[in-house]
């Protein structure tokens, strides 16, 4: 079991904020990892550094065993080379919140342009693994429609099949459930389910506990910039150790009934 | 009123007519396409996060968007051989002129267009492994095109016009021609009358082959 991804020490300052205070990580191969946490806890920068859309202030990740960027002479502090980074973007797939579909291309048109314009493949192959990813998130009939024409649920399971066409050693999933209206969100959380089978590499920013449950095989519970818990999902979201996390997972109930004593108080 | 029309020495002196359409069209042509050109870069370095690039795109454009396209074409023909000590063709002198002054319109239209583009739509195509260029060519330009597209097209008329102010430094485009044949026939009002109708067709053109464009643009909306 080879180690795709491993994090040391990483820290990410926004001017005076401290966003994220030292991370250390490492995620195997196959490994689905979830990272959950109230807003403002750092997770979603935490996986925008390991993509490098925000530059990691400090620390060193290594990307299947290698070493990303160069030493300066601060100690911990990377020097990036564009180059580099964009290589590195190419093997490393992000699905995003808002999906961020190219409206101007169809949804083929979308999924092909990575493997024709950076994996330099001709248009006939490009298009067979454009359709191989669509089928896999079941959306091939979809193929020759423009994004607009898509539910939410279907755009967002275009954008995973855009990153799956790059053939990425891992994919991250910052919120990619959280802009779906209630009933879509079960389509892509299924296609995410699927992927993990599969044996694909995951680390998945979400709210959706359930998922975190039944898929993940290991739940981080990220507080204030730090991993504050981390374990199997049986042990951080049934019998959490930290009182942190209890209070978190209790604020996050599926189905919560408003409290009749606690919503009169304020009220005249 | 009874001036008597007459539009016949017109045909007679076709040859030199279409001389001077050719010199209008190559100087608007090339003007469009430099001021593209110039716009797209100095638009790129306006929305650069490098302060000094930013520094000289906002310069290009407070400089030669505040003076008149007049003043730029009689700075490059009679003041720049001063300085420089070799004289350009009144060509080169007013598609110079033209071009930069165009430029830097065009460059506060593409900064516009490309700043409306979301953007997630930038980091999508980082994150799948686009540099710089490739995010600007393959996924935010094509957006942007569609939405400057009626600005563009404008400011693509506005430099067609301006080109007749190359009649000034006796470059041979239609109001230079025109003037010559004017003098020559004394017919001013039939003369100065073609030109006027010369730039509506021209123009009445680009305005079509830009709506035939926005329609092919806007059909994924």
């Amino acid at each position: 079991m080879g180690e795709v991804l491993r994090v040391e020490n990483l820290h990410k300052r926004f001017g005076p904020l401290h966003v994220l205070q030292g991370i250390d990580l490492s995620v195997r191969k196959g490994e689905t990892v979830v990272i959950i946490g109230a807003s403002g806890s750092g997770k979603s920068t935490l996986l925008r550094c390991l993509n490098f859309l925000e530059m990691p202030s400090e620390g060193r990740i290594f990307v299947e065993g290698r070493l990303v960027g160069r030493e300066t002479r601060r100690p911990g502090v990377m020097a990036y080379a564009g180059r580099e980074l964009n290589a590195l973007r190419a093997r490393i797939g992000m699905v995003f919140q808002q999906f961020n579909l190219f409206p101007h291309m169809t949804v083929e048109g979308n999924v092909m342009i990575g493997p024709t314009k950076l994996r330099g493949l001709p248009e006939a192959e490009a298009r067979r693994i454009a359709h191989d990813n669509l089928r896999r998130v079941g959306i091939l009939e979809k193929a020759k429609e423009y994004p607009a024409r898509l539910s939410g649920g279907q755009q967002q399971r275009v954008a995973i099949a855009r990153a799956l066409a790059m053939e990425p050693s891992m994919m991250l999933f910052d919120e990619a459930t959280s802009a779906l209206d209630p009933e879509l969100v079960g389509e892509v959380l299924l296609s995410m389910r699927r992927l993990s089978e599969e044996g694909m590499t995951m680390l998945v920013v979400t709210h959706e506990l359930g998922f975190a449950y039944n898929v993940a095989d290991r739940v981080i519970f990220l507080e204030g910039g730090k991993i504050h818990e981390q374990g199997t999902p049986q042990e951080v979201l049934l019998a959490p150790r930290e009182a942190r996390t209890r209070e978190f997972l209790r604020s996050h109930t599926l189905f919560r009934l408003p409290d009749a004593t606690t919503e009169t108080a304020g009220e005249p | 009123m009874g001036h008597e029309w007459d539009f016949a020495f017109l045909f007679d002196q076709r040859g030199f007519i279409l001389r001077g359409i050719m010199g209008t069209l190559g100087l608007s042509v090339t003007c469009v396409l430099a001021g593209m050109a110039l716009g797209l870069v100095f638009a790129a370095a306006r929305l650069s996060r490098f302060l000094v690039l930013r520094l000289i795109g906002t310069s290009y454009v407070e400089f030669f968007r505040n003076i008149p396209a007049l003043v730029l074409i009689f700075w490059c023909y009679f003041t720049l051989p001063i300085l420089m000590g070799t004289q350009p063709g009144a060509f080169a002198a007013a598609a110079t002129a033209v071009s930069l002054y165009a430029g830097a319109y065009m460059t506060e239209i593409f900064r516009s267009g490309i700043q409306s583009i979301d953007r997630g739509q930038w980091e999508a195509a980082r994150a799948i492994g686009f540099g710089y260029l490739g995010q600007m060519r393959y996924v935010v330009l094509p957006q942007a095109l569609r939405v400057i597209t009626p600005p563009l097209t404008s400011q693509v008329m506005e430099v067609v016009k301006t080109t007749a102010i190359a009649s000034t430094i006796a470059y041979g485009e239609v109001l230079y021609s025109a003037k010559l044949l004017s003098d020559q026939e004394f017919r001013p009002i039939e003369s100065y009358t073609a030109v006027g109708i010369f730039f509506i067709i021209v123009l009445a053109l680009v305005s079509a082959a830009s709506s035939l464009v926005e329609r092919r643009l806007r059909r994924h909306g």
